[in-house]
């Protein structure tokens, strides 16, 4: 591995030097398919079905793109990629979308000939307890034993924060998260350490999932997002305007259910926009004026997918957090479609 | 009861640790039986009918198609089912008496043919199916079949080069052997994976599965190289002579007299690297393509069946034992046939 990480900085340059890779759009509409970059099983976010389906809110935006830019939700075809090869199969071109809960971070954006498309799910590093600890909140963990995978990003934040607010903890420190869940449930240690969403996640595989929760605090940023190829503008606004779609169709109140009214019979001006009756938001895109349309008709808007596949509608139970709508105390903000 | 007797209980000590090995098998087989048989939950459809506490087979019967075929689509199942038994009908040829090794491998490497072709649906009128969709048992059949069938020849090749007098023939061989061998299988597969397209120019590309295969066979190749130049150093000289007393040529000297002879000896050898291979090739998963394992791993995080990855890697655990014993026991059967002329 040692000399691959010695090459890094030679894919880096021949992925930056590839340049500009216009022609996205027609691409996808002369193969009559998106192809989508998707995790190799990850709850909630994609993960296959018995009938190998693809399910999940990574997974359901691919769906949209398709919606929006080939009129169906179908034409996609997912590729399981892991985290190693997945911005190479992007920058080389065998998938269109890489939609695999990568976190956002300035090296990637900058070195490796990507675009970041926006914020699908803001997550960050929280912890896990035993209820019968009687913890409320991070900053009583001091002298804590804390599990945690190794060589991660996740392993450097928790010595971050320890030091920040000057407590002192024990790493118990794992390979796999198969591992670590093993140890936590043995007893090993107190805490478990690792993304939120990854939390929520492993506390469902535990015999006694409400003998453990989640504390409030976040100590890391996360944001996992869609991207896209560098040097394609079109293809860029495309998916990033999907997503913005979502979100925008939330704050307008607009769901998978009441769209097929309110496309024909609305006098607020933002919705007509919205489903196309008025304006030209989606031929400037390249694209038709009913485009956000479809993607709420195909999916649902931000919060259906959210409580569908993470929140209150799975199993998972993830609370929205900062994953609200910007007017409802979180973070997910979409400019309006004008 | 003599023989316990004789055996077990002989003396103070021999009954006490008869006993002892007794108490710790049972301290330690009656939890994991009733986990894994008594009180495991075998019917059902669904996450609830998994209450009891013992294992949830439920959910492994409700995946078992989709372990065998990843997502091959289910309506084209069957050209699967027909080459399995297509390939399993020409690897026992091995074991029949009255058909040569000869025969019996050029029936293979022909199954292997059409079975690409039924498979991917290319050049026929069968509807294509995508290596991306292909997965479970059968991926890892497909690697690891595939990939010896393409390192076998090679492998043969390069023993021989290796043992050649012509020095550019002998370095060549020794040097792709000993690159190949000293690399890990993870780094061929990342390699083919992910470094091989940025070499290619823009828009060609070759298809995923066929760059692991052939990963996976130059990768298998140099180690069945070796083993097969461990059989030629066993033919002892006076056969390379009665075969120039004959007035054989070379290669003809290779494939009547010394081949036949230097393959019979290493049959062990080639088949642990069979079974080496087999098991390695779940490494594909680094390069996300779901093995047997990996689709096992992938159907883990299925929200509907968290939780349950000691099934799962149980199950996987069971499956490759009774394929690598049956292996086992087919090369122990091959050996005892080409054997027979041998007092």
């Amino acid at each position: 591995m040692q000399i691959l990480r010695n090459l890094m900085p030679l894919v880096v340059i021949v992925l930056a030097s590839a340049g500009t890779n216009a022609g996205t759009l027609d691409t996808v509409k002369s193969k009559g398919a998106i192809t989508c970059g998707v995790s190799q099983g990850l709850p909630g976010f994609s993960a296959p079905d018995g009938k190998g389906n693809w399910i999940g809110i990574d997974a359901d935006f691919c769906r949209a793109v398709a919606a929006v830019v080939l009129g169906s939700p179908d034409k996609v075809k997912f590729r399981p990629l892991s985290t190693k090869e997945a911005f190479t199969a992007l920058q080389f071109g065998e998938i269109h979308i890489l939609s695999r809960n990568v976190t956002w971070t300035q090296t990637r954006d900058s070195a490796l000939g990507v675009n970041f498309a926006g914020i699908l799910y803001y997550d960050g590093q929280g912890f896990m307890v035993r209820r019968s600890l009687s913890v409320k909140s991070a900053r009583e963990l001091n002298g804590a034993a804390v599990c945690v995978n190794s060589g991660s990003t996740t392993e450097l934040n928790l010595s971050d924060y320890f030091r920040t607010h000057k407590m002192k903890y024990s790493p118990v420190v794992f390979e796999k998260s198969d591992e670590v869940l093993a140890a936590y449930r043995a007893g090993r240690c107190d805490v478990f350490s690792t993304d939120q969403s990854g939390l929520y996640a492993q506390r469902l595989k535990l015999a006694k999932a409400n003998e453990h929760m989640i504390l409030p605090e976040i100590i890391s940023k996360e944001p996992l997002g869609p991207a896209v190829r560098q040097g394609d503008d079109q293809w860029f606004n495309i998916v990033r305007w999907t997503l913005f779609a979502l979100v925008g169709a939330e704050e307008l109140g607009i769901t998978k259910a009441n769209i097929g009214s309110l496309s024909k019979n609305t006098g607020n001006p933002e919705i007509r926009r919205f489903v196309g009756t008025e304006g030209k938001a989606g031929i400037n895109l390249g694209l038709d004026p009913k485009w956000a349309a479809r993607a709420v008709t195909a999916v649902g808007n931000y919060g259906e997918l959210f409580e569908k596949h993470l929140g209150k509608n799975s199993r998972l139970k993830i609370s929205r957090g900062l994953n609200r709508l910007w007017n409802k105390g979180g973070l997910h903000y979409a400019p309006p479609i004008r | 009861m003599q023989w316990t007797r004789q055996n077990l209980f002989s003396s103070w000590g021999n009954t006490l640790t008869t006993l002892l090995i007794l108490a710790g098998l049972l301290w330690a087989l009656v939890p994991l039986l009733d986990w894994l048989i008594v009180s495991a939950d075998w019917r059902g459809s669904k996450r609830v009918d998994c209450s009891s506490g013992g294992a949830c087979w439920v959910y492994v019967a409700e995946r078992f198609d989709q372990f065998l075929y990843g997502f091959y689509p289910e309506e084209e199942r069957w050209r699967v089912d027909l080459m399995a038994v297509v390939l399993l009908g020409s690897l026992s040829l091995f074991l029949w008496s009255r058909v040569s090794g000869r025969t019996a491998t050029a029936c293979v490497f022909l199954s292997l043919i059409i079975g690409w072709f039924t498979l991917t649906g290319g050049e026929s009128s069968l509807p294509p199916i995508e290596t991306r969709l292909w997965g479970g048992m059968m991926l890892t059949i497909v690697l690891t079949v595939g990939g010896l069938a393409l390192a076998f020849p090679v492998a043969i090749l390069l023993a021989l080069g290796r043992r050649s007098t012509i020095p550019v023939v002998k370095i060549f061989c020794t040097a792709f052997i000993e690159l190949w061998r000293g690399v890990p299988l993870i780094t061929v597969l990342f390699m083919a994976s992910v470094m091989l397209p940025l070499f290619l120019p823009d828009g060609a590309s070759v298809d995923k599965l066929l760059r692991a295969l052939i990963g996976v066979s130059l990768f298998a190749g140099a180690y069945l190289a070796e083993v097969i130049r461990g059989g030629l150093q066993a033919i002892p000289r006076g056969q390379y002579e009665a075969a120039a007393a004959l007035g054989l040529g070379y290669w003809r000297t290779m494939y009547y007299v010394i081949l036949p002879q230097a393959l019979r000896h290493v049959i062990p050898g080639l088949l642990n690297t069979v079974i080496a291979l087999f098991k390695d090739t779940t490494l594909v998963l680094i390069i996300g393509m779901f093995d047997f394992l990996g689709i096992i791993q992938a159907s883990l995080n299925d929200q509907e069946w968290l939780g349950l990855a000691a099934e799962g890697y149980v199950f996987a655990g069971i499956i490759y034992w009774a394929i690598c014993f049956s292996l086992s026991r087919m090369s122990k059967g091959i050996e005892l046939r080409s054997n027979t002329h041998r007092v």
